[in-house]
């Protein structure tokens, strides 16, 4: 059995919030270099130049790359011969956001219910997804995310004889519908199978899988690329304000599911597609 | 085409301006988004008066990141504007003559800006720390307790935006999605 202590969870998440809002992974990088190459429209390139310069000055000035510094999801998968020490994980994971949120000057976008609405003024609780994995090892994920795009974000309980054309239908449904308000060039991560909430976090997950890297299924592969050609004929562009790269990836995870049911879940992401991985 | 135009917007400047029109914005505007847009519905139903005389100004949909110690304001990008559809057109009738935001508008909303000859900016949606530095002065005028969600005036030097709306109705995210949607 290998021991944790909390504190050094605590600690590395409140980095890991920290970095996650000024810094994009390189993946993104490239894919924002990328599309400045593939638009065609003046004001979409333009638009796509802004959010490069952006995101330099995100990095050299310490502002965050968007005011919107999410709610904190994390995906904590944790090894079955580890114990945490000092505290519960999940105390330690809010005791984290609250440090990263507080010490490095992050938007606090956290009310303490949803219908009462009161701020709770550090950003928590947190969003924590947990997976008990084999090992002794704690591998920490961090994706603040934004709520432009995440409010955009839909699923689908389709019948099974709708099939593949049908989960086509409903992306191309969810990008239209989301249109501007998403931010564009988006990141569009899809959940196909298990259940209502199995599909849902699917679709965040495959957010998390690198651009420009495909599933290994192939038709999954082959469902990916051909939802990115169509998305991208969509003509909403950069901003929405009309252009050919409206998605910079599709990623698509799949799960089994029940015979009389086909889940999809659609979870957008605007470009600015954080997140950070630590392994303790 | 570029324009500069000095804030507050004058009627005459507003009904110049056309959809696709490239502006760089330098004066005042005012920051609200949803609570503050709450708040003020709410002072309205009650018969109050709103914390800041809105006639003649320009609402900017947006709630910025904390300042750093010696700067005006952090993170500071446009939020989704849809969710202050329901308050705006209420608004536009009482004098606000532009909004900054990003996304979508509703059809009364629309009917509203026509009337009343007013214009939708948008700003580009995750480019707050760019944004930032167009952004002189921050100043918390109203609705201090609802912390990044309070009423700031703010003045800003060429803060770049592109007329979406223009007082006509005409709408750019419809005419240009056409322009680029490959069947």
């Amino acid at each position: 059995m290998r021991e944790i202590e909390s504190k050094i969870i605590t600690d590395t998440i409140a980095e890991m919030c920290i970095e996650a809002n000024h810094y994009l992974t390189p993946d993104m990088e490239k894919a924002l270099d990328d599309a400045v190459s593939n638009e065609i429209s003046p004001l979409g390139k333009q638009v796509l130049c802004q959010l490069k310069e952006n995101l330099s000055i995100a990095g050299s000035d310490t502002i965050p790359i968007c005011q919107d510094t999410g709610m904190a999801v994390v995906f904590a998968e944790i090894g079955q011969d580890v114990h945490i020490t000092g505290g519960t994980l999940t105390d330690a994971i809010n005791e984290g956001v609250h440090k990263g949120y507080t010490e490095g000057f992050l938007r606090k976008s956290v009310v303490g219910d949803p219908l009462e609405r009161v701020n709770t003024g550090d950003n928590t609780p947190a969003v924590i997804h947990y997976d008990i994995v084999p090992g002794d090892g704690l591998k920490l994920t961090l994706a603040p995310k934004g709520f432009g795009s995440e409010n955009m974000s839909r699923i689908f309980m389709l019948k099974p004889a709708e099939g593949i054309e049908g989960v086509k239908n409903a992306v191309l449904t969810a990008v239209n519908d989301a249109g501007p308000n998403a931010c564009p060039p988006m990141v569009v991560g899809v959940g196909i199978g298990g259940t209502f909430e199995k599909a849902a976090i699917l679709s965040k997950k495959a957010l998390l899988r690198p651009a420009g890297e495909h599933s290994d299924i192939s038709y999954v592969r082959e469902l990916e690329e051909e939802l990115l050609e169509r998305i991208n004929k969509t003509g909403i562009g950069p901003g929405g304000l009309g252009g050919r790269v409206t998605a910079m990836a599709v990623n698509v995870l799949t799960y089994p599911t029940h015979i009389a049911g086909l889940p999809v879940a659609i979870n957008i992401c605007c470009h600015v597609n954080r997140h950070s991985v630590r392994n303790l | 085409m570029d324009k500069r135009i000095n804030m507050p917007l004058s009627k005459e400047d507003a009904l110049s301006l056309n959809c696709g029109d490239y502006v760089y914005l330098t004066g005042t505007i005012y920051t609200a988004r949803d609570a503050a847009h709450k708040r003020m519905y709410e002072a309205l139903r009650k018969g109050e008066a709103l914390p800041v005389d809105i006639k003649g100004q320009t609402i900017y949909y947006m709630g910025p990141s904390p300042a750093r110690e010696g700067r005006p304001i952090g993170s500071a990008g446009p939020t989704t504007a849809s969710r202050m559809d329901k308050y705006a057109p209420e608004l536009l009738d009482l004098g606000l003559i532009g909004m900054i935001g990003k996304g979508k508008r509703t059809q009364e909303v629309k009917d509203a800006m026509i009337r009343n000859g007013a214009v939708y900016f948008a700003a580009v949606g995750g480019a707050g720390a760019l944004l930032s530095k167009c952004i002189i002065s921050s100043e918390v005028v109203a609705y201090d307790d609802l912390g990044t969600e309070a009423i700031r005036k703010l003045e800003v030097k060429d803060f770049p935006v592109i007329v979406v709306i223009d007082h006509t109705g005409r709408d750019l995210y419809i005419e240009s999605q056409k322009q680029y949607r490959e069947e």
